[in-house]
């Protein structure tokens, strides 16, 4: 088995069994992933920063178990980490100049947790600026593209994330979801992209967006992947207040093979008429197959999820314009001298973050400002109220409701200057978002954009219940197997076309 | 800054004017570690030493709150009877300053963990007063700046300024009144009885020197019986107690001035010159602050039960105002020894135990204030930590109210007790201390002493009175002290008539 | 000013960014937009719906009162703009009342 077999296009649980075999050292996974990986990303961009002295130290430390006779579920798994995660020792750059050179002197609880596992980090990827965009277009420091097409975006804004892994960059990766964030890129990216039950992963050590709402999950190439990826980082965390402590079910023996007995909802309000008849077809098919599979369809409502994105723009800014106050150049990060101190602050967050975190932090200060607070603010808290209702309404009919994960499929850079177009992208994924439920995307088709040549794929949304990951994976995995639309596609691309 | 100087008016304007007054006060909280993170919550230390992920607000770092911070907050509500509200949440207060580490401070907006509640507390000469509290609330303490290139250590004039977060994230309680006070003495007599109660709970050690204790006071004058208020001003810079008096004092002649003159009092905020003895406008040119409350979203809210609430009620200690009435009502002390012993906790609990046992306040109130509070001070150990036991204190009491033995040999017992501990009985008893009540023994002891000094049996039949004492002297040394001083008078007079 | 909707100016002297002329009538529009955007919402009746600030049901969730490590003072001033004798260094502060 060459190195670039195992590495790029082997799954997480073989790669973890060979290793905890010891068929093949993490050193030399470590080794091929090392030479290997510069110049394979060098046209696609999805890292912001390698760490292979990291790598190998970690690989050292996995063999050292394993001869020790541990087993580990993640054993000498090349992993890529979103750059809003702190890695001790590790530049964490959130996408923004803000902390280009910023070195993290501590270790994210999940971050933490998938290296104990066993996985090997790579690197840090490329983001939109503070995960705020759909694009990776907001990254401040690389051009992140996306494997199927180089003229296209990632998405976002886990875009390096859902690159390297659907580039065959990295077997697994961490991305972080406020309001679609991992679903939408994986989407773009032909591959699996779950987002957990809010509070599920620690948010300790993730850099906040808006607190409520983030979430870190994982990317993966397969369902069963990403469940072992999730049953690593998962669980209670005492350093995050708004993690659950509540015993942790692992998922990765929970996949099935049929979806009998199960009712799968279908949203009223989500057509996919107005997605053009392409798409309209393809999510029909999606559909058309989990019925195959033994899923019971049953048409379900939720009347107030067409207020979600206008919710969604209310609270994650108001929350933002507070997690981003710290950004201020008193102790870390970038400092622009000023006469005064009020002048360093405002020249400092001026030249440190980009058009849309200011556009975010412009209308979250307002949304929260005297005189408007309960007109944005609290108005946007209880219709998010309402959209959850919706969902716990929805969820008395069925088990798991599906949509699209997208509006679009990947689209060209520069294809959506207007900052509300560009919101569209998360049409569906948002309210799911708002009601903290846990959500994936699995890749279910491809099809030529208009303005495009090659197939993109397209994600199927799978949403669930609060703590209902099990079912979900479960589902998603059954779906998958039967489906297999990833490995439809042509291989992706990792270098330009000459 | 506008500087005005006050002269102190006539006594008639001062006494046409009413002042209302309330405080707000923050008090750092006494726990090991800090309010959102596990630093040591602990004074000095170099600079930036005890930080953290959390309290630096590093990208990516989450608060978790401090149980034992929230539950002194219930103490201190319980304390003041305040309602312990059933919901409880934190709130994120939004400004930028540089000691400020997040740029918002965790505190609590519309729904604090006390509401209401009143504190009872006495003047100097006895009067009660009562305070009602609006609600006491937790927060989180800032870092601090040192100013430099002032020269003077000021923030006026200074070029740059360093930062330390080591206090950072301490819990701190702020507490706001009621405008239910009316001069600079009880607002002292106020924050003392605040101080004392947080000391008596173990929540905060309030040490204004160090900073635990900071207090702004809103100050407003009014003519007496009118039922409005007038326009206030808030002072802030306030760091000793004493200087609250002198700040508030020197901002009720300010305003007294002003309204004598005819002239507006301007709603601002004023700093305390302690150096310069008056207040100074801090009016800037700023809107008014918008701090953008909002639930924070990194905690969750608390939910406080009726049996959490009673169980640390029931652990309450006996409170000071408790103390302080029942010293003054059933013990009879007067107002300055109730005060005495309030302030001096393992004192006032060393004095009940003695009581408890000897069943007689006057007279333990003696020594305690008395000799006991001279050994301490000259040895400096507590008297609750002396070898003296309040039992053997209370015997000693007994013995001496029983005149079994005298105060001279009482004196000197103690002192025997201090030294070596035991039982002021049994000294009493191995020693012969007992007072001697005897006429005959004492007859004899007198006979000796006529004998002796010849000169002093004519002295005083000369009508020299010195010459009795001088012979009482005699007696009582030749007796040990023993001799009842008042029966060897009866029986010197007797016989030298 | 850009739009009469929003005071784009106060704005971001609260959120401390400094803006150019020409991004005060770009961001003023633009907020302009998705205020228009986010107005939607009056159509939602909310009249009889609690606001939700979190949706995770957990209540009381706080730490012992425990002493953990601390970063070392290298770690914690490693990343200073500024760092004097210990100290995080910063320019002079306007003194202005709270």
């Amino acid at each position: 088995m060459s190195a670039d077999d195992l590495l790029f296009t082997s799954g997480a649980r073989a790669i973890a069994r060979s290793v905890n075999r010891r068929e093949r050292s993490a050193a030399d996974i470590a080794e091929a992933v090392r030479v290997a990986l510069p110049e394979r990303d060098r046209d696609l961009g999805a890292y912001l920063t390698l760490t292979p002295d990291l790598m190998r130290q970690h690989a050292r430390r996995v063999d050292e178990r394993i001869a020790a006779g541990e087993t580990l579920p993640l054993a000498g798994v090349p992993v890529a980490i979103k750059d809003n995660m702190c890695l001790r020792g590790t530049r964490t750059t959130c996408g923004s100049k803000m902390l280009e050179n910023w070195i993290a002197p501590y270790t994210a609880t999940a971050v933490g947790r998938l290296l104990a596992a066993g996985a090997l980090p790579i690197g840090k990827t490329n983001m939109d600026e503070f995960a705020m965009g759909s694009s990776c277009e907001n990254s401040a420091l690389r051009t992140t593209r996306n494997p199927y097409d180089f003229d296209r975006v990632p998405g976002g804004s886990s875009g390096g994330s859902a690159a390297a892994v659907g580039a065959e960059l990295a077997t697994l990766a961490l991305g972080s979801d406020t309001g679609g964030s991992i679903r939408e890129p994986a989407a773009f990216c032909n591959v699996v992209g779950f987002k957990p039950t809010y509070g599920r992963v620690s948010r300790y050590g993730l850099i906040a967006f808006a607190s409520s709402l983030d979430q870190i999950g994982p990317f993966a190439r397969t369902v069963e992947d990403a469940a072992l990826a999730y049953d690593a980082i998962a669980g209670y965390d005492p350093l995050d207040a708004t993690s659950l402590n509540a015993p942790n079910e692992p998922t990765a023996d929970a996949l099935r093979t049929d979806l009998r007995g199960m009712r799968v909802g279908i949203v009223k309000e989500f057509g996919t008429a107005d997605l053009g008849p392409a798409i309209h077809a393809a999510y029909a098919q999606a559909y058309a197959d989990l019925a195959a599979l033994g899923a019971e369809l049953v048409e379900v409502e939720l009347p107030t999820a067409k207020y979600g994105l206008a919710t969604y723009y209310l609270i994650a800014p108001a929350e933002c314009s507070s997690n981003l106050a710290r950004f201020d150049g008193v102790r870390y990060g970038l400092r622009v001298d000023g006469a005064d101190v009020g002048e360093m602050y405002e020249k400092t967050r001026a030249a440190g973050f980009g058009d849309e975190v200011k556009r975010r932090i412009l209308i979250g200060t307002y949304a929260l400002s005297s005189g408007y607070y309960d007109a944005y603010y609290v108005k946007a808290q209880k219709a998010r109220t309402a959209i959850a209702d919706d969902f716990k309404r929805a969820f008395a009919r069925c088990d798991l409701i599906a949509s699209p994960a997208a509006s679009t499929p990947a689209f060209t850079f520069n294809a959506k200057s207007d900052p509300v177009a560009m919101y569209l992208m998360d049409y569906y994924t948002i309210p799911v978002s708002l009601a903290g439920l846990p959500a994936l995307s699995v890749p279910c088709g491809a099809v030529v954009p208009e303005d495009g040549t090659r197939p993109m794929p397209l994600g199927l949304q799978l949403a669930a219940p609060l703590f209902s990951e099990r079912l979900l994976l479960g589902a998603a995995h059954a779906y998958e197997r039967a489906t297999q639309h990833a490995l439809k596609l042509p291989r992706p691309q990792i270098a330009k076309a000459p | 800054m506008i500087s005005e100087r006050s002269s102190v008016p006539p006594a008639d304007a001062a006494a046409k004017y009413e002042a209302v007054i309330g405080i707000e006060c923050h008090v750092e909280l006494k726990t090991a570690s800090k309010m959102f993170c596990g630093c040591p919550n602990a004074f000095g230390g170099e600079p930036n030493t005890q930080v953290c992920p959390v309290c630096l607000a590093l990208p990516g770092a989450l608060p978790v709150p401090n149980a034992a911070a929230i539950e002194h907050m219930i103490r201190a509500g319980l304390a003041f009877d305040c309602a312990i509200p059933a919901f409880s949440k934190f709130d994120r207060k939004n400004y930028f300053y540089p000691d400020m580490p997040k740029d918002y401070q965790i505190s609590q907006y519309d729904m604090p963990l006390t509401q209401g509640g009143v504190v009872r507390y006495w003047l100097a000469d006895g009067t009660l007063r009562e305070c009602r509290l609006t609600r006491i609330h937790l927060e989180e303490d800032t870092g601090k700046s040192t100013h430099a290139g002032s020269g003077d250590g000021r923030i006026a004039g200074s070029t740059y300024s360093l930062v330390d977060f080591n206090r950072a994230g301490v819990p701190l309680m702020e507490c706001v009144s009621d405008p239910d006070i009316r001069s600079a003495d009880e607002a002292v007599a106020f924050l003392d009885a605040l101080k004392r109660t947080f000391v008596q709970l173990g929540i905060s050690d309030v040490k204004m020197e160090e900073g635990s204790l900071r207090c702004d006071a809103n100050v407003s004058l009014r003519l007496r019986g009118a039922a409005e208020y007038g326009t206030k001003t808030e002072i802030k810079n306030m760091n000793s107690f004493r200087s609250v008096h002198r700040a508030i004092q020197s901002e009720i002649e300010r305003q007294t001035g002003l309204l004598e003159r005819g002239e507006r009092i301007i709603q601002e905020t004023r700093g305390w010159d302690e150096a310069g003895g008056v207040t100074h406008s801090m009016r800037s040119k700023e809107k008014a602050h918008d701090y953008r409350y909002f639930p924070d979203p990194d905690l969750v809210p608390m939910e406080i039960d009726a049996a959490t609430v009673e169980r640390v009620r029931a652990a309450l200690p006996e409170l000071p105002i408790a103390r302080y009435e029942r010293y003054v009502d059933a013990y009879k002390l007067s107002v300055a020894q109730a005060t005495q012993l309030v302030d001096n906790a393992s004192l006032a609990e060393y004095f009940d135990r003695a009581v408890d046992s000897a069943k007689s306040p006057a007279g333990v109130l003696n020594f305690v204030l008395g000799d006991l509070s001279r050994l301490a001070n000259e040895s400096g150990i507590e008297v609750a930590h002396s070898k003296v036991t309040p039992e053997a204190l209370a015997e000693l009491v007994a013995l001496t109210d029983a005149k079994t033995i005298n105060s001279k040999v009482a004196k000197d017992v103690l002192v025997r007790l201090w030294n070596d501990g035991g039982s002021a009985k049994a000294i009493v008893q191995a020693d012969g201390l007992a007072q001697v009540s005897d006429p005959a023994a004492v007859g004899a002891f007198v006979d000796a002493a006529l004998a002796a000094n010849p000169k002093s049996v004519a002295d005083f039949a000369a009508g020299k009175e010195n010459a009795l004492k001088f012979l009482i002297g005699q007696v009582m040394k030749a007796s040990r002290g023993t001799a009842n001083p008042a029966l060897v008078e009866t029986v010197l007079r007797d016989r030298m008539r | 000013m850009a739009s009469d909707r929003i005071d784009v100016r106060h704005v971001a002297k609260l959120a401390r960014l400094a803006l150019t002329e020409s991004e005060v009538l770009r961001y003023g529009s633009q907020l302009a937009g998705l205020l228009t955007f986010v107005d939607e919402l009056r159509g939602l009746d909310t009249e009889h719906v609690g606001a939700t600030a979190q949706v995770v049901e957990s209540r009381n969730v706080t730490r012992p009162d425990v002493v953990g490590p601390c970063l070392s003072r290298e770690d914690a001033l490693a990343g200073a703009p500024q760092a004097q004798n210990g100290f995080f260094r910063v320019p002079k502060i306007i003194a202005a009342a709270e």
